[in-house]
């Protein structure tokens, strides 16, 4: 079990750079990670999955990995286009989105640092790092 | 002598077509002039209680607009307005509606209150403009109101004075929102739904009510009329960019979603495919998030309910 969540998340992971091309896909397939990292702990954390302590920290280290590069992934003349939902607020308020993705990028890295005893431990941590996806999203993500 | 009596006939005809224009023009504001609860409705509201005032609190989203701009925690408690939303009909800033007695609401009786919030009249007698969703907070029961104030009491007084709106002609003339409420504002159910069923029932008290869901998520006419036909069915956003989504069992993506989904989404800000709420949805979200369950299972419960809709527009 360990051995398939362990793979399928490398998979997620390669498959979201082999179609890295344009920054905008790039973008689109870091948080579909994002969100596959995210619906894995919670499944554990909700018991609908088996507990697997390195699984949970390997997911929260895919977050992080994905928090390290992200601000890249938004050079100028990459605003539009893809069906992008990059809000032109990033470009124009470039540092404040900057000091966002660091912080996502903190506690991601606190959480894959921790070692999980159990899948409450899970969710607890799953918390603090899932508030920034909607904060930064309430400023920064379009939707069409 | 007969082009005597042509001019003065003519002089005549146009001064009663201004004559009756007058009137007409008095009539029409006479019968959209402000009106607040009368003396016996305020006379009849219950005593408040602030526990429950504080669900009513976030169930009506008000720290969502008037709380001070991107505040947090503590600070999303003081309801210090200043927050812009930049519509098509100019720019309405959010008032300063803390506990103060100069610059907030710290001096409303009840009545001023509920007139406020129940007839869209301010305590100087003039209409509010809509942006503020007493079209749909008019349907809420006198008891959630007297907690609603009762609640509010307890909070922070703050001495902010929010800059004034910057409207567009002739929607900052305050007097056109008596015609607006000639035509849409009244207290009927936007959906016909089993209201014997007690869980639909409080489902749509909430949505119609005081979540005012309909205010972003149904499409509006020109005049700003929301498009009761096309409830819930999604719009343009009415305050910046994108779109706020069909939430009706006609919505491509959320139509898929069970009522458990939903709830989880209300719950965590995530959907079932573990993509995160975003926008203005985010703050809503975060006060979903501290209602009862039975509450957003009724929500659930009512938006599975309603009639299906194409994507409004």
């Amino acid at each position: 079990m360990k051995r398939f969540i362990l793979t399928t998340l490398s998979v997620i992971a390669f498959s979201g750079l082999a179609f890295a091309v344009e920054p905008q896909e790039a973008r689109q397939a870091s948080m579909k990670q994002v969100g596959g990292a995210i619906g894995l702990l919670s499944g554990m954390a909700k018991g609908e999955a088996p507990f697997d302590a390195a699984a949970a920290q390997a997911a929260f280290a895919t977050m992080n990995t994905v928090a390290k590069g992200y601000v890249d992934l938004f050079p100028v003349g990459s605003e539009t286009g893809f069906e992008t939902e990059a809000a032109p607020a990033i470009w124009s308020s470039m540092d404040d989105f900057k000091a966002k993705v660091a912080k996502f990028e903190a506690d991601t890295g606190a959480a894959a640092a921790m070692t999980f005893a159990d899948a409450a431990a899970v969710g607890a941590a799953i918390g603090p790092v899932a508030a920034n996806c909607g904060d930064c999203h309430q400023l920064y993500r379009v939707k069409k | 002598m007969r082009k005597t009596v042509a001019t003065f006939s003519r002089h005549a005809l146009v001064r009663w077509a201004l004559g009756l224009a007058l009137v007409g023009a008095g009539f029409g504001l006479f019968i959209t002039r402000p009106l607040p609860l009368s003396e016996a409705e305020i006379a009849a509201l219950p005593a408040g209680n602030s526990v429950n005032g504080e669900t009513v609190f976030w169930a009506g989203g008000c720290a969502s607009c008037h709380s001070t701009p991107k505040s947090e925690g503590d600070a999303h408690l003081v309801l210090a307005g200043g927050l812009e939303l930049k519509t098509d009909f100019g720019t309405f800033v959010a008032p300063n509606i803390s506990a103060s007695t100069r610059h907030g609401i710290g001096a409303w009786s009840i009545g001023d209150f509920s007139s406020a919030m129940l007839k869209g009249v301010s305590p100087q007698g003039e209409h509010y403009y809509p942006s503020f969703p007493y079209g749909s907070y008019a349907r809420m029961t006198g008891q959630d109101i007297a907690d609603l104030y009762a609640f509010m009491k307890t909070l922070p007084a703050s001495e902010n004075i929010p800059a004034e709106n910057q409207l567009s002609f002739p929607f900052n003339i305050r007097a056109t929102v008596g015609g607006w409420k000639l035509l849409f504002f009244n207290t009927d159910p936007y959906v016909a739904i089993d209201t014997s069923n007690q869980i639909l029932a409080r489902g749509q008290y909430l949505v119609e009510g005081p979540g005012h869901c309909g205010e972003c998520h149904t499409p509006r006419n020109l005049i700003g009329g929301l498009k009761s036909d096309a409830w819930l069915s999604g719009a343009k956003n009415p305050d910046g960019e994108g779109r706020i989504p069909n939430i009706t069992p006609g919505a491509k993506d959320v139509s898929a979603w069970s009522a458990a989904d939903l709830v989880a989404y209300f719950e965590t800000g995530f959907t079932p495919d573990f993509d995160s709420v975003g926008g203005s949805m985010v703050s809503v979200q975060k006060n979903l998030s501290k209602l009862p369950k039975a509450d957003l299972e009724a929500i659930a419960a009512y938006l599975k309910a309603i009639p299906a809709k194409d994507d409004g527009a």
